[in-house]
């Protein structure tokens, strides 16, 4: 733009030495990255570590892919004895079937899905993390229209023929206290409790206490960065309670999900769409006759386009809450994903460079996470708000 | 994912990629302009980039 002119001074500027200093730095840590990649294909000659990389790449892949499901207990750790038993480290969580009547048992029963649980005389079995209906055997049958096999292994490196099809076995209503539930309800516990105390010092004294000195600067911000400039002074009230709930709970759930407990709540789409439908419900049911008029019958343009726009905008109301769904859960699962990946190449490259290089990466990746983790937040917070101040706006 | 798949991926993450370099560029601009405006514009800023965002990642569902 503003052009060559520019880059005479500025080679002599020291400011500039340090960024092209940077530079070079940054191209010695490329040469290091392909030191590693030479170094990893050395290793990977010879046709038995060849196969054992692609053993090691599939098994990632399934623990990644293992790890972003929602699952019916609650592992931390597991791993297969010497005699090729799988361990697991953890407790079960309890399984609340709807089928001919309520049905509650333990998950310990499905055994991860290495068992049939009998309950009543009816068999279930976990295939994919879902509950299926099947036989004493634990049959699985499946819709042979799609049947499409393909071989891989298990987490534990077992040779496994997984057949890419829907199951076609009866599904019991599944109302389970999942991982997923467990936290959920955890973390509004521990929401309850923090703010109803943090509630109550208030009504003796307008000083902050304890964890209220670190909260409150955050209710303020939300208040007074979020809620006041995009709904207004005068109407901003009624929508606090939801505003600080909801940046309040997907800020600790998304923290929660960086600690290795395994917790991925906000990677879940249901919970997202939960939580952009309370947005859409809320913004719906207070819209103002502004609102409505400015969506079916826009003011001030001809009436050929205001037949046309109606259709558009009232799609809009739809996709609103439909980008905050996919926008949460986009960015969660992306940023799992990556992150999983990078600590898996420290196995894919088992040497001294690649490791502690993926570790680094790791690291300052966990670091990203972070913020992510409170942007997301506040960028669903701050939609929101800016729904609803669309609602409520006046006639100008 | 086949080829096709991946090729739209790959040009969904170029052009948000885009969008979101330059909405991040004009507001360095303008906080460079006007710093004491910075909180209003970092603000305006990261809608913008989540609106982008968002699209990009319906997109990125649909490739």
């Amino acid at each position: 733009m503003n052009g060559g002119c520019i880059f005479a001074p500025i080679f002599e500027d020291p400011y500039l030495d340090h960024m092209r200093n940077s530079f070079f730095s940054k191209k010695l840590v490329a040469v290091i990255f392909l030191i590693a990649g030479v170094l990893s294909a050395q290793n990977h000659e010879g046709e038995d570590v060849e196969a054992g990389a692609h053993d090691l790449k599939t098994q990632i892949k399934e623990y990644i892919d293992h790890h972003l499901l929602d699952s019916h207990d609650f592992n931390l750790y597991s791993y297969t004895t010497e005699d090729g038993n799988h361990k697991y480290i953890g407790f079960p969580l309890p399984v609340i079937l709807w089928d001919n009547g309520l049905k509650v048992f333990s998950s310990s029963k499905l055994k991860h899905g290495e068992g049939v649980a009998e309950v009543d005389g009816v068999y279930y079995t976990l295939y994919h993390n879902k509950i299926y209906k099947t036989d004493s055997n634990g049959t699985i049958n499946y819709d042979v229209d799609h049947a499409k096999e393909t071989h891989t292994e298990d987490a534990f490196g077992e040779n496994l023929v997984v057949e890419d099809a829907h199951p076609s076995n009866e599904k019991p209503l599944d109302f389970s206290i999942t991982k997923n539930v467990v936290f959920i309800i955890a973390v509004s516990l521990l929401m309850f409790l923090v703010f109803r105390s943090m509630a109550k010092r208030y009504q003796k004294s307008t000083m902050p206490r304890g964890v209220g000195r670190f909260l409150e600067p955050l209710v303020l911000f939300v208040r007074d960065e979020i809620a006041i400039p995009n709904i207004g002074e005068h109407k901003y009230k009624k929508y606090m309670s939801y505003l600080l709930t909801v940046f309040f709970f997907v800020w600790i759930i998304n923290l929660l999900g960086l600690t290795p407990l395994g917790v991925n709540v906000t990677n879940n789409i249901a919970v997202t769409f939960a939580l952009a439908m309370i947005t859409y419900l809320i913004t719906t049911f207070t819209g103002n006759k502004n609102y409505w008029k400015h969506i079916f019958w826009m003011p001030g343009v001809p009436v050929p386009m205001k037949i046309i726009l109606a259709p558009i905008e009232l799609l809009g109301t739809f996709i609103k809450p439909f980008s905050l769904m996919i926008r949460l859960y986009a960015n969660i699962t992306a940023g799992h994903v990556v992150l999983m990946s990078i600590i898996g190449l420290m196995f894919i490259f088992k040497n001294w460079i690649g490791s502690p290089l993926s570790f680094l990466l790791a690291f300052a990746l966990a670091l990203l996470e972070l913020l992510v983790a409170a942007l997301q937040a506040y960028i669903f917070t701050m939609l929101s708000a800016l729904y609803f101040g669309m609602a409520v706006e006046e006639d100008h | 994912m086949t080829i096709p798949n991946i090729v739209g991926a790959g040009l969904i993450v170029i052009g948000a990629g885009l969008g979101i370099g330059r909405i991040g560029g004009q507001a360095m601009e303008a906080i460079a302009r006007q710093p004491e405006a910075s909180g209003k514009i970092q603000t305006a800023m990261l809608i913008a980039a989540a609106l982008i965002e968002g699209i990009g990642f319906a997109a990125l569902f649909a490739a």
